[in-house]
This record gives C-alpha cells, sequence and structure tokens, in this order.
C-alpha cells in the first residue's frame, strides 16, 4: 500500500463526516448541466403507460421462468429456469425499488410504492431504511463519511466485492439489521439519517418480513424440499450476481470527495435487454444530476446533456476494463482514482425561465 | 391582513401549474400558479434538505423537491410524506394589475 496514506473512515458516525461538514462537501451545492427549464419540465414529467407495461413484462418473465422452474423441478433442466428467475428476483429488483422509492417510475403514487415493497423485500432491503439512505446518498454522493451507499470502498475489499456476487456479504449485513429491527433497535449509523418518527415503520415492517421467512422456512420443513425458498428468499443470493456487477458501473474507481457527478458517476450504454433489467440506470450520471427525471426519460436526458458530459463508456465490456485495473490498483494505492476529461463550459441553448 | 406586499413578478411569467423561485431580503421563496389560475407562495427551501423547491415539478397542487421527492402541498404547505416530515410555510398572494404580490408579513 502507498506509504503515507491514512485508511479513510467511511463510517457515518466518524471523523470524516464531522470533516466533511466543515470542509462544506455536505448537503453541498452540485454542478448542474446547464439545460432550460421547459426542457426539464418536460423530461421530469410523470407518465404510468411505460412503467405499467415494463411491470406486466417483468411479471410474465417471473410467471413463465418461475413456471418451468417449478415444472422441471428435480432435474437439470430446472437450473436453466431458476438461474433467469434468480435473476429477476435477485437483481432487477434492484433498479425496481430504486425508481419507485424515487417516486418516478409510475405517475400513480400506489403503484409506486407497491412496487417498492415487493422489490426491496425481493433484494432484502428494508424499504424504510433504504429510502432514507438513498436520500443520504444522493445528498452526499460518496462523500466520506456522509454517504452510506459506497459499494467499493478505498482499499477495495476485492474478496468481499466477489463474495456479493452471491450477495453474501451484503445479505449478512442485511440479515443482522433485519434481526436487530425486529427487536426494536437501529444500527447506530442508521441511526444518523432515519429520524425517530420513521423508526416505528422500520420495526413493524421487519418483524412482517421475518414472519414470512419463518413461514417459507416452516412450508419447507412440513414439505420436505427446498422448493418454497427457491422461489422466495434464496434467489436474492444465487440471482443477486448482476446487481453488483450493474452496481459496480455507477461509481467505482472514480473520485471522492467531490462535488460534480460528472467525476463521481459512469454513464454506460447498455444493450435493451441490460436496460430493462436495470430500467435505464445507466444513464447514472444524468440520474444523480436529475433524480426526478424517471427511468424512461433517461436516454433523452442524456442526449440533452451529452455535449457538457465526459464520453460515455461503450458497454459493459469497456466499463470493466477501467474498473478492474482501478479496483486493483487502489488495493496497493488507495489515493488513486480515475479521472474525468470534462468538456468546456456549456452554454445553455435557450431559456431559463 | 396588513403585511408587507412585495411584488413578485406579472401574471404571465409563472406559467399554469408551475412555480418560479423569488428572492428577497436574504430569502428564497417559491411562487406558483395552479392550472386553475390561482397564485401562492411558500418558503423556498425544502424543509428536509434545503434544495430549492423552485428546480421541481408541480403536479396538481404538489411540488416535488428536484433532490430527494419531497412533497408538499403548496396550498397549505403539508409535508406529504418522507423524506419531508417538516410543513413548509406558506404566505399569503394577492393579484392586482396583472402583477403577483407576496405578503411576507
Amino acid at each position: 500500500m502507498a506509504a503515507g496514506w491514512i485508511r479513510r473512515d467511511y463510517s457515518l458516525t466518524g471523523r470524516e463526516g464531522r470533516l466533511a461538514q466543515e470542509k462544506g462537501l455536505a448537503t453541498a451545492q452540485w454542478y448542474a448541466c446547464p439545460i432550460p427549464r421547459k426542457r426539464i419540465k418536460e423530461l421530469m414529467q410523470r407518465r404510468d403507460g411505460p412503467a405499467i407495461r415494463d411491470t406486466l413484462i417483468w411479471i410474465a418473465w417471473f410467471a413463465v421462468t418461475g413456471g418451468l422452474a417449478w415444472y422441471l423441478w428435480g432435474g437439470w433442466w430446472s437450473a436453466p429456469f431458476f438461474a433467469a428467475y434468480g435473476v429477476l428476483y435477485g437483481s432487477s429488483t434492484d433498479s425496481r425499488w430504486h425508481e419507485c422509492g424515487h417516486g418516478t417510475a409510475f405517475r400513480t403514487r400506489w403503484l409506486n410504492d407497491a412496487i417498492y415493497q415487493i422489490a426491496c423485500f425481493m433484494i432484502l432491503r428494508e424499504p424504510t431504511v433504504w429510502r432514507w439512505s438513498h436520500a443520504r446518498h444522493h445528498t452526499d454522493t460518496i462523500i466520506v463519511g456522509r454517504d452510506p451507499e459506497i459499494a467499493a470502498q478505498r482499499p477495495p475489499n476485492i474478496r468481499g466485492l466477489l463474495l456479493n456476487l452471491f450477495a453474501i456479504g451484503s445479505s449478512a449485513t442485511a440479515i443482522r439489521k433485519l434481526l436487530l429491527h425486529t427487536v426494536g433497535r437501529l444500527d447506530p449509523e442508521e441511526a444518523t439519517y432515519i429520524p425517530e418518527t420513521e423508526r416505528p415503520r422500520v420495526y413493524r415492517v421487519a418483524r412482517i418480513w421475518v414472519a414470512i421467512f419463518a413461514a417459507v422456512a416452516a412450508s419447507c420443513l412440513y414439505l420436505g424440499t427446498i422448493l418454497p425458498a427457491m422461489f422466495i428468499g434464496l434467489p436474492t443470493f444465487y440471482g443477486g450476481w448482476l446487481t453488483i456487477v450493474f452496481g459496480l458501473t455507477q461509481h467505482a474507481g472514480l473520485a471522492e470527495d467531490v462535488l460534480d457527478h460528472r467525476l463521481n458517476s459512469r454513464t454506460v450504454y447498455m444493450n435493451p435487454v441490460l436496460r430493462f433489467l436495470y430500467w435505464n440506470m445507466n444513464y447514472h450520471i444524468e440520474h444523480h444530476m436529475f433524480p426526478m427525471v424517471p427511468y424512461h426519460a433517461l436516454p433523452s436526458l442524456h442526449e440533452a446533456l451529452k455535449a457538457d458530459m465526459p464520453p460515455a463508456i461503450n458497454g459493459l465490456w469497456h466499463a470493466y476494463r477501467e474498473i478492474i485495473p482501478a479496483l486493483l490498483r487502489q488495493v496497493r494505492d488507495p489515493g488513486y482514482c480515475l479521472t474525468r476529461t470534462l468538456p468546456a463550459p456549456a452554454k445553455l441553448a435557450t431559456d431559463t425561465a | 391582513m396588513s403585511g408587507r406586499w412585495i411584488e413578485v413578478c406579472r401574471v404571465d411569467e409563472i406559467d399554469a401549474e408551475d412555480v418560479i423561485r423569488f428572492d428577497h431580503g436574504g430569502r428564497t421563496f417559491c411562487v406558483y400558479r395552479s392550472a386553475a389560475d390561482a397564485y401562492y407562495a411558500t418558503d423556498g427551501l425544502c424543509t428536509h434538505e434545503g434544495f430549492h423547491l423552485a428546480e421541481g415539478l408541480v403536479i396538481g397542487h404538489i411540488i416535488e423537491c428536484p433532490k430527494h421527492n419531497g412533497r408538499f402541498d403548496y396550498r397549505t404547505g403539508e409535508a406529504k410524506g418522507a423524506p419531508a416530515c417538516i410543513h413548509l410555510r406558506t404566505y399569503p398572494v394577492k393579484v392586482e394589475a396583472g402583477k403577483v404580490f407576496i405578503d411576507l408579513g
């Protein structure tokens, strides 16, 4: 490891959090690419149509893959269908909880809330906790000591990241916190961003979830098969790999403690299948800069802003060609990060009304 | 209502179902025009983390914070759910001679 480098404190209750506040990095003003008010208003408009269409397709794929996996259970032919079901359950839900948590996927509020609750359960992210955690992530993106969602801290824990391909580390933490919540307590870090008024809701949902998991376990014992858990619970693990494959592209290897999402976030072009699974979160700089733009409008937002953006990365392969070497280098040299060349300041094309 | 009426803008400077930012005396406010051409005013910063609400979206009688989706009824200032938990302060508004005024008390 590079000499002279002092290990940073990523906890939300430590010295770095206080330092970030002193330096003006907490709840700060971030750079936003210029875009006319009229255009951003158009892009922020809510619609039910795209998300209802995508959700019906999503449910249909659950039915097809789950139905065939169940029908073929007992033979190896069920494996590919469970693999597909698992990705829907343990990975595609990452973007569903996220978009519905922002309240932007659907125009109808209860649809956002319903899909949010279901997707949170599938990916084992407690809904109230993650609503508040994610609000902080957007306020203080990759600000050390403030952001609770820094996936690749420095020096990176390569073994931990690999284990998270099967949601092992992340789920162990999630289960520990879930059990803590069932007895009416919060983790000290969670207490820094979840208000008192929201805490009873955390405890209530944790108890409901534990009851559901207990019912699944009991049905496995009663039936003498793990089949129920293959549909509810286990897919979070065996189907979670795409969550981390997508998730690391968002910020890994990029700068910390900067107030410009173009320097700490990554936009990656992806094919339509991946964008369906990921609900366009590959346009991640755009999402962070204007988080109230629904997922279905992010390609248009990307077009509107791209003259003022660093070039987008052309696909997952190219993204990992820069991420993997950067993370490996950060193991030895935690001060290293990928840098971005920014375009010259753009001029606002039309109105600013 | 014997307040301190401050001129904000001409009525046509706010689109229907939209909001503008108005800064005065070191403070920031939001002035809204509803789809039915009624005008309202609130404090300009979200009570959650202080982002400018005028950059957000007006949907019906709701203003959504552009950062975290904090939602408020701009007629009453009522916070409509997490992460906005504290109500917004509202201000009286009047329209005279084609101009919008707010009463800062």
